[in-house]
């Protein structure tokens, strides 16, 4: 093991060495560490290359907020995942870790030429530098852009993981497993309450991991963590380690994603890969704690340069010192720790500069009697070294002159810019934020949830304050639950507390036009871009924002910020709280789309509905159609026939003998009651009242607007009782519609709804021999044409099973449907089609069900409207009950604009040529010598080759329609003009004598 | 997700249970025939849209399958009250009395 690593140090275990490789190259760690603290631990800084300018870069941070150090882990095939933050991938023997956006190497990029042409990559460099010619945008500019920028790459593979949900109800969730949040748990569960407590990191602890010498209740920091976690197990606390909250929505839900795998060598390969918690607590206690902030200056990242907090994390909680010598940069207390820590464990200290002018007396002493240089007053005006920092550049400041500068060697330089309260998920419900001018930051202010924020999270600094705030807090989060807890009193011995200021960049003696000072590591933008963002007009912080997209990388502002926010007050001379902060979106960390979509995947997806006679369909080779959530068979294809030849097949033969259809998709809806004839009357367009029971009738439904909503036959089976049938995807929307008129217009009315879509399975037989097949099955209903005209209905029985037979034809043949209880459906079916053979029955699907009824005029309804269509324009003014004094889309009908002349009307198409088969959606001109853009009189809505008709037909929408039969019209395509003739819409049989025994 | 309180179930349920529809209290008229095409216009497009309270309708789709009405901070996403159907339309001062 290298010599940066510690040994005895730290929470890993040094008695389980654990190889990893990164890329290809292979790492020793020990178990605990994660891919950042075992590079760290071999001396490797170089982790990254950053977005736009492909610089160097190593680890900034140990946590959860770092922008730099992304890279690809993979776990064989399928098992690839970028932008892994390798301050959070544990490691385990096996993994392979790769580092991205670089080539060849990650030492040598190509790509880094971007860094010396950094004047054209300046904020909004695509909105200026890439605008001219627009033709260069696809074929030049964005492909360059592409390859040039970026992060890793997607992966191609399925993910052979899986991902679970599940969700969880709490009295307290308590976000945070630090002091705060510890503290915060015992006090609740002590008073009684349920409690979840949940950490991002793989165990509690949060801060107090890396301050092991702080003494609490007179034991070391961590025996505190671990009886304090025996006990809140004892108390039933559910604690939830490697959980992250990612988003804080409206009354008191909380999405947590916990990770369950990605640390394990061998997974059971049962467990999910994460699970996606739906949490509703009464009371949240948001205890996230502070992050650090860089500071900004000239060359601030350059692998080794890193926040000094991180920096004691790594030598804490994992044993390992991040260089031999380092120079320390602050504007805050909190790092002058790192420092003794670091200068304790054998690093030395060349130097800590302090911003400040007269920092804290009692570190001087304690950097003193450690040898420790101290430059107060001073700020860094530039780092030196390729791959990883070796100098610094220190200059004293005397009001708002930079002196002469110092060149300080080192292999890391540790920063702190003062903590900013994590308060993220707080902004998530809208909770209002407050400057703090002593603290410069924001803190929480007015509450839109049921939660309490504990700890650093409201600006508190040290451990003992922090833990009795968490008390406190969790003490008031269980009294609005009425359960009355004092809370415990901490006292804390070798606590930490602190103070520091805040800066916009650093002062400098260089020009400042030049310094590659970054504020966001990860989208690569500097304190340059945010002041030329503002020199170019931008005013509100949201537009900094997107100009330069300071905020917008997946660690969504966690360092940047503050410092945005410094640095654009000071441009735009208004002060931070007048700016304001950006929005702070979901997800807290990157998540995964697994992780979303949990169970919804595959044929989890979507419902896929399927008809009692789906598997003789699927049995008979049937190719299938989505139709809403359904499945239907399409059409049934024999040896070797495509769609067309099957298609003209089905149509020859359902017109010559007879066919056989699945009809069971449609929605019905059963009208019962007193008031059910009055019910209908008001619904629909048709009148009722005279329907006699046993007749059934095309049905119209409008909206009030007086558009086409709906259709199907409707059967009067009793004075009080109709069989209402619906097109396929229209039946909930119907019945909803039904239910409210219903409900809030007409209350009086006696009648029940009810959808039985699914209780009855629907058999349709056509052509002329259908009642020769149907016939043998039928009891209780005299088939003859007297007895059972076109348009009857009976309740009888069918094939020895309860029946609703209806005498309808949607072909313009002789028609039939049987609807027959679910579980009957297929036995019936197979009833009939074995005696259909006598007449050589054909199965036929959708496909030939809309030709057949294309060549009849029948209209699909959301083919052939579209929700702008009234009766009249479809050719339905016929279905009008015209004397009755209401129905719904009555008064619409009467709109200016439906009565209006030139509207689009239905009307058929026949193409000149005889063979041209339109286009549906094409649109249609009536001059196509008009210069562009042309004017567009119509489209064609429905179009097919007709077998009956020997040649295609086609129905179209067009203005005037009615008044152009037999105009030509004109079709422009891509590579021709088509030409066709006005026609009316029935194609087949227009005298309707087939439709007669 | 929001958590909605049925008047007819008299629960507080998830919000996936129920259906919106619209803006409340916008009576079709008894006599459409008898109504100017303004007035009939207004009754099919012309909405509130409020920033703020919003009187409007939900249906527990999912559940009981009655519409009710319910007045809606749109800002904030907050149910003030959710009533039913024929209940009168509550005040809208005595709502941010009893909020506050």
């Amino acid at each position: 093991m290298s010599s940066f690593r510690v040994s005895g140090r730290g929470r890993v275990d040094h008695t389980q060495p654990i190889q990893f490789t990164f890329d290809g190259k292979k790492i020793k760690g020990f178990k605990g560490d994660t891919v950042a603290s075992a590079l760290l631990a071999n001396g490797i800084h170089l982790m990254g290359r950053s977005f736009k300018y492909h610089r160097p870069r190593g680890a900034v941070t140990a946590g959860s907020e770092e922008p730099n150090a992304l890279v690809g882990t993979r776990r064989g095939p399928g098992r690839f995942e970028p932008n892994t933050r390798a301050t959070v991938q544990e490691i385990w023997d096996g993994l392979q870790v790769n580092s991205q956006n670089r080539y060849p190497s990650l030492s040598f990029d190509i790509g880094a030429i971007n860094d010396k042409a950094y004047m054209l990559f300046s904020a909004g460099f695509y909105y200026k530098t890439f605008m001219w010619p627009k033709s260069f945008w696809d074929k030049v500019y964005e492909p360059f852009i592409r390859a040039a920028a970026g992060l890793g790459v997607s992966p191609t593979e399925p993910d052979p993981d899986h991902y679970a949900s599940r969700y969880l109800h709490t009295d307290v969730l308590i976000i945070g497993a630090g002091p705060a949040g510890l503290a915060a748990a015992l006090s609740a569960a002590r008073a009684g309450s349920r409690v979840t407590l949940v950490d991002e990191n793989a165990e509690a602890g949060g801060s107090l991991l890396s301050e092991p010498s702080a003494q609490i209740e007179d034991m070391s920091a961590w025996d505190w963590v671990g009886k304090t976690v025996a006990e809140l197990k004892e108390l039933g606390v559910k604690l939830m380690t490697r959980t992250t909250a990612i988003g804080y929505y409206h009354q008191n839900m909380v999405g947590l994603c916990e990770k369950l795998t990605d640390h394990l060598a061998s997974p059971d390969g049962e467990t999910p890969r994460e699970r996606m918690w739906r949490v509703r607590a009464k009371q949240v206690v948001l205890a996230q704690g502070a992050l650090e902030k860089p500071l900004v200056f000239d060359g601030n990242d350059r692998p080794g340069v890193m926040l000094a907090g991180s920096a004691q994390t790594y030598l804490n909680r994992y044993g390992v010192r991040v260089g031999d010598k380092a120079v320390i940069l602050t504007s805050h207390d909190s790092a002058w720790y790192a420092a003794f820590d670091l200068a304790d464990a054998g690093t030395t200290i060349a130097a800590i500069v302090d911003t400040r002018a007269e920092p804290n007396a009692d570190l001087v002493a304690e950097a003193t009697k450690r040898g420790i240089r101290i430059m107060a007053g001073h700020t860094v005006t530039g780092t030196e070294g390729r791959l990883r920092v070796k100098s610094v550049r220190v200059n004293p400041v005397t009001g708002s002159s930079v002196g002469a500068p110092e060149v300080i060697g080192c292999d890391c330089l540790l920063m702190s810019g003062g903590w900013t309260p994590s308060l993220h998920l707080f902004s998530h419900t809208k909770g209002t934020l407050a400057w703090d001018e002593e603290r410069q930051t924001f803190l929480p202010d007015h509450k839109a949830e049921e939660c309490e924020i504990a700890g650093a999270g409201r600006g508190l600094w040290g451990i003992e304050a922090v833990l009795n705030d968490g008390a406190a807090m969790g003490a008031a989060a269980v009294k609005s639950l009425g359960k009355d807890i004092a809370p415990a009193s901490y006292a804390v011995a070798n606590d930490r507390p602190g103070t520091g200021v805040s800066h916009k960049e650093l002062p400098t003696d260089l020009d400042a036009g030049k310094a590659r000072a970054f504020v966001d590591y990860q989208n690569d933008v500097t304190a340059k871009d945010l002041r030329l963002a503002v020199r170019e007009g931008m005013r509100s912080i949201e537009h900094v924002k997107r100009y330069t997209t300071n905020g917008m990388a997946t660690d969504q502002g966690k360092m940047s910020n503050i410092n945005g926010l410094n640095i654009a007050s000071d441009a735009l001379g208004v002060p931070q709280p007048k700016v304001g902060l950006t929005t702070f979106r979901p997800p807290y960390t990157p998540t995964t789309f697994g992780a979303f979509c949990g169970y919804h995947k595959g044929s989890h997806f979507e419902v896929t509905r399927k008809t009692p006679i789906d598997s003789w369909a699927e049995e008979n080779g049937a190719v299938y159609e989505p139709v809403s959530l359904w499945r239907r068979a399409w059409y049934f294809p024999k040896d070797g026939e495509d769609m067309h030849a099957a298609v003209d097949r089905e149509c020859r033969a359902t017109r010559a003998s007879v066919g056989i259809f699945d009809a069971s998709t449609l929605g019905k809806i059963e009208v019962v009651g007193p008031d059910a004839v009055e019910f209908m009357n008001r619904m629909y367009t048709n009148p009722w009242t005279k329907l006699a029971p046993g007749r059934a009738r095309y049905g119209l439904l409008l909206g009030d607007d007086g558009f086409i909503r709906d259709d199907g036959v409707i059967g009067r089976l009793a004075d009080d009782r109709f069989h209402v049938t619906t097109t396929t995807g229209g039946a909930a929307r119907v019945l909803n519609m039904m239910e409210d008129y219903f409900q809030t217009e007409w209350p009086d009315l006696d009648v029940w709804l009810t959808s039985t879509t699914e209780q009855w399975a629907t058999i349709a037989l056509n052509g002329p021999n259908a009642r020769k097949v149907l016939e043998p099955f039928v009891e209780g209903q005299d088939m003859s044409d007297e007895a059972f005209p076109h348009m009857s209905v009976a309740e009888c029985r069918v094939g020895g099973f309860p029946a609703r037979l209806f005498r309808i034809s949607f072909t313009g043949e002789v028609g039939f449907e049987v609807n027959v209880p679910a579980h009957a459906g297929r036995a019936l079916w197979e009833m009939l089609w074995e005696e259909g053979q006598k007449y050589d029955i054909c199965t036929y699907g959708t496909e030939t069900m809309h030709v057949l009824r294309a060549e009849k005029g029948y209209i699909i309804v959301g083919q052939d409207t579209d929700g702008t269509v009234t009766p009249l324009d479809a050719g339905l003014s016929w279905a009008i009950g015209k004397k009755k004094p209401d129905f719904v889309g009555k008064r619409g009908l009467a709109r200016p604009d439906l009565v209006a002349e030139g509207r689009k009307q239905l009307i058929g198409l026949l193409t000149e040529d005889g063979k041209t088969k339109l286009e549906e959606g094409a649109q249609i001109v009536l001059d196509p010598n008009q210069p562009k853009p042309m004017k567009m009189v119509g489209h064609v809505t429905s179009s097919y080759h007709s077998d009956a008709a020997g040649r295609p037909i086609a129905m179209a929408l067009l203005e005037d329609g009615f008044n152009r039969m037999g105009e030509t019209i004109y079709i422009p395509m891509a590579d021709r003009v088509i030409k066709a003739e006005v026609t009316g819409t029935v194609f087949y049989d227009p005298e309707g004598a087939r439709l007669k025994l | 997700m929001l958590l909605i309180h049925c008047p007819y179930c008299n629960q507080t349920l998830p919000e996936a249970e129920f259906t919106y529809a619209g803006e409340a209290h916008i009576a079709r008229p008894a006599d459409p025939s008898s109504v100017s095409d303004e007035e009939w216009r207004d009754f099919l497009f012309i909405r509130t849209n409020v920033k703020g309270p919003h009187y409007e309708r939900w249906r527990h789709f999912h559940g009981c399958g009655r519409y009710f009405n319910a007045v809606r901070d749109t800002v904030s996403d907050r149910f003030l009250i959710t009533y039913k159907t024929d209940d009168p339309r509550p005040e809208l001062s005595d709502l941010l009395e009893k909020s506050k």
